[in-house]
């Protein structure tokens, strides 16, 4: 083991900003980062061992302990548990015979829960060794666990066939769907890679193409909507010797996956806008963050990379231009949600914990390694090509005034037609439960966790950044729904599950509101607590990043938008209840002193 | 003007705060002129007989005894106070609340220093009128509905006559910085 760690230190050059990529290496070649891989990591890139421990303990996919031969990690988000995680969860521990979070005592199959793994439209879905295993049902479980126990190998444990598109691609060869369902002019196939950068770029000055992203009134596709042209314009007046371009493919908010169809689709249109942002800002160094579960990606992406060198439209003097010199590496993450937070994604980049920095400064004046840094979602970089392609004044055509051309969605739950869908900005939630074929609509979670749960009489609501902005995730709930048991309790762990834990108020205010909502659901909840629960999450707009900030969304929307689904579950009078259980909490000294003892 | 009614009683505490309440020096005469005391560890009176207005509570509950008094307290008094850091967050006795009961008494019963050879028979004390531990400490609000908390280890003397002024004379309490500032 030490001599394979010492070459993957030397792969990586012993450079400590590149921790990340030696630590996801260990972890794949050895199947966990012991203390004793730690020490030696430390020593090789000059770090303290207390540092490479911080980073190698912050992160889901990082363990401490062997993850066993085959690592599964089965997803727990809503979607998962809409379709059946339960009875798949359940067949996992009988069939391997160890509850999850564990490993068999051969140490051949580990077992582990994991948050949003970007599959909504394909639940209930598991990570083997880093390759998808979507629409598990407890039948494919048991053949899935004979398999490994017969020895098969992760590759031969595929027995569908694979997804469309490029999901059967020789370098990515993977079960999992695209489903795209409606193409708008980003996604629209009709593009000839390359021709942006090969045609328009010599014609146009830097300062060309900021004024044209500014004129098209682009906004951050990520969820924030900050104008795209700003954000360039400011990074290319900062003066620096080195600047960067970051992609942020980190999408982790449970419900969201359109970035994924992306990298699989159209991942050069991607890259150019990478390209592009690189000529306007001057950056010469891009960063392709792609959240770990994507992993299955990276060959074919970094093969694309590759291709784009041989073609001069990345390396040096691209397209002919003269000093126009630009290349793009990938950094996986390593599971954690936090880090689709631009500021924490840079830590995470540079070989960190993923916790979100104290701003300003903002990424564009200080960002990774310090320098200017252009964080932008790969949303936003593949319309910025199709922006110079066909002009500001096209892509203003399509939305509205504050919310121009068009949005991705990624749309799951209880819907006939679950996937990708291309739309204008001003569609109205109606529209989208129209276009899914969703019926029976009890509510839609729009934007993820960190949005707003929508009740059917504000469905007339439009997407766009003034009144429902959004990412591009919604999750649709039919009546079968228990929308506090199955959607906002899931939430709630969520959040608690990804705080970094750095400012105290989001790592200890959602634990006391999921205590106060696991109280209501248990029916010892009173009228107070509802009042509770909406002035106390005040606490959490303290928080440093967009997580904390929005981390009791789930119970504050819940409670406006479904008042009644609270008001069933507490008592009539506003009478006072703590919930306090005398048995419950004498039970564990009564057994130690043999007082009681538990029958059977 | 009929005399208000005061009970205190000492739960999880170490009767600092109560030892505060008699720091209130010659005013304890002033008081007296306008309250009366009922049950508490002061003066010795050890069953409810009769309603009160205010009870003042130190420590939070770590016994289940703890708890019958403090719900004996919410059914007499028509004000309940948190006195003091332990009945406000558990305080110093809480710092046992990241250890299982079993551990913590196998520590004093069994594996101490003072006691490794002296419970031969490694006893852990289960007589029945023995009170049974709780599987941690809780602050007083988690086990019954508190109406006010005065905070300090201990709570300041003038804080607590502040107090006990205040809902005697039914206005609002002055509460300066300097008597719940703690460094």
């Amino acid at each position: 083991m030490e001599e394979s760690i010492s070459s993957i230190l030397e792969g990586h050059h012993h450079d400590p900003t590149r921790l990340m990529d030696i630590l996801i290496d260990v972890q794949d070649e050895t199947g966990f980062i012991g203390d004793q891989a730690v020490a030696q990591i430390a020593d090789g890139v000059g770090l303290s061992v207390a540092d490479v421990e911080q980073t190698r303990s912050f992160y889901h996919f990082f363990s401490k302990k062997p993850t066993g031969k085959y690592a599964i990690y089965l997803n727990t988000s809503v979607n998962a548990c809409m379709m059946g995680h339960d009875a798949v969860a359940r067949t996992f521990e009988v069939e391997a015979g160890i509850p999850c979070n564990s490993v068999t005592r051969d140490g051949l199959i580990g077992l582990f829960d994991t948050s949003c793994i970007g599959m909504s439209d394909q639940e209930p879905a598991a990570i083997i060794n880093g390759k998808i295993f979507p629409n598990l049902t407890p039948f494919r479980v048991k053949e899935l666990i004979r398999d490994i126990r017969e020895g098969k190998s992760v590759d031969e444990l595929v027995v569908e066939g694979y997804g469309d598109g490029q999901n059967s691609n020789s370098d990515i060869r993977a079960v999992v769907n695209n489903n795209i369902r409606k193409i708008g002019p980003v996604l629209n196939p009709n593009y000839k890679p390359g021709e942006v950068i090969r045609k328009k770029l010599p014609e146009m000055t830097p300062q060309q193409v900021i004024d044209e992203m500014k004129r098209s009134n682009i906004r951050g596709r990520g969820g924030a909507g900050f104008p795209t042209g700003m954000k360039w314009e400011i990074c290319r007046q900062a003066e620096s010797d080195e600047k960067y371009i970051i992609c942020n493919a980190d999408e982790g908010e449970p419900g969201t996956f359109k970035d994924r169809v992306i990298l699989t689709e159209r991942p050069k249109l991607l890259l150019e806008g990478m390209v592009v942002a690189a000529y306007a800002t001057g950056a010469q160094k891009g960063i392709l963050y792609i959240r770990h579960e994507y992993k299955y990606l990276k060959t074919y992406l970094e093969k694309l990379i590759e291709g784009a060198h041989k073609r001069n439209l990345m390396g040096r003097d691209i397209a002919g231009i003269k000093g126009f010199d630009f290349d793009v590496r990938i950094q996986f993450g390593a599971g954690s949600y936090v880090c689709g937070e631009e500021s924490a994604l840079i830590e995470s980049a540079e070989g960190k914990r993923g916790e979100p920095r104290d701003k300003p400064p903002f990424p564009v004046e200080k960002g990774y390694l310090d320098k200017p840094t252009v964080v932008n979602n790969v949303e936003t970089f593949c319309s910025a090509v199709k922006v110079l392609l066909y002009g500001a004044e096209w892509y203003r055509s399509f939305g509205t005034t504050d919310s121009t051309g068009t949005k991705v969605l990624s749309i799951s739950g209880d819907c006939r037609y679950p996937g990708i869908y291309e739309v204008e900005w001003g569609f109205s939630v109606n529209d989208i439960c129209g276009m899914a074929g969703a019926e029976d609509v009890m509510a839609v979670q729009v934007g993820g966790p960190s949005g707003s749960l929508v009740s059917p009489s504000d469905f007339d609501r439009v997407l766009c950044y003034a009144d429902l902005s959004t990412g591009g995730s919604l999750i649709i709930f039919n009546h079968s729904r228990d929308l506090l048991q199955d959607v906002v309790l899931n939430f709630t762990s969520f959040f608690i599950e990804e705080s970094c834990g750095s400012c105290s108020t989001c790592r200890i205010m959602p634990v006391i509101l999921r205590d106060k909502l696991i109280k209501i659901l248990n029916a010892r909840g009173v009228k107070q607590d509802i009042t509770d629960m909406l002035s106390w999450a005040e606490v959490l707009k303290a928080s440093r990043c967009g997580l904390g900030q929005t981390a009791a969304n789930p119970i504050i929307t819940s409670i406006h938008n479904f008042r009644h689904l609270y008001d069933q579950k507490t008592r009539g009078e506003a009478r006072y209840d703590t919930g306090f259980d005398l048995n419950k909490a004498t039970q564990e000294a009564m057994m130690a002193t043999g007082k009681f003892v538990m029958s059977e | 003007m009929e005399k208000l009614v005061v009970a205190t009683a000492s739960l999880a505490g170490c009767f600092g705060c109560h030892m505060s309440l008699l720091d209130i020096d010659e005013r304890i005469l002033d008081l007296v002129e306008i309250v009366d005391f009922h049950k508490s560890p002061i003066n010795d009176i050890k069953e409810f007989t009769r309603d009160c207005d205010i009870g003042l509570i130190e420590g939070g509950c770590c016994l289940d005894e703890n708890v019958h008094v403090l719900k004996e307290f919410r059914k007499h008094c028509r004000i309940l106070v948190s006195l003091g850091e332990c009945a406000i967050m558990g305080g110093l006795p809480a710092m046992r609340n990241g250890i299982s009961v079993r551990e913590c008494l196998e520590e004093a019963y069994l594996n101490g220093p003072s006691v490794r050879n002296a419970n031969q028979a490694k006893i852990l004390p289960n007589d029945e009128e023995l009170p049974v531990l709780l599987n941690r400490v809780y602050p007083c609000h988690e086990v019954v509905k508190m109406d006010y908390f005065l905070p300090g280890c201990p709570p300041d003397a003038d804080l607590i006559w502040n107090a006990l002024t205040a809902i005697l004379e039914n206005r609002e309490m002055h509460l300066p910085y300097e008597l719940f500032k703690f460094d």
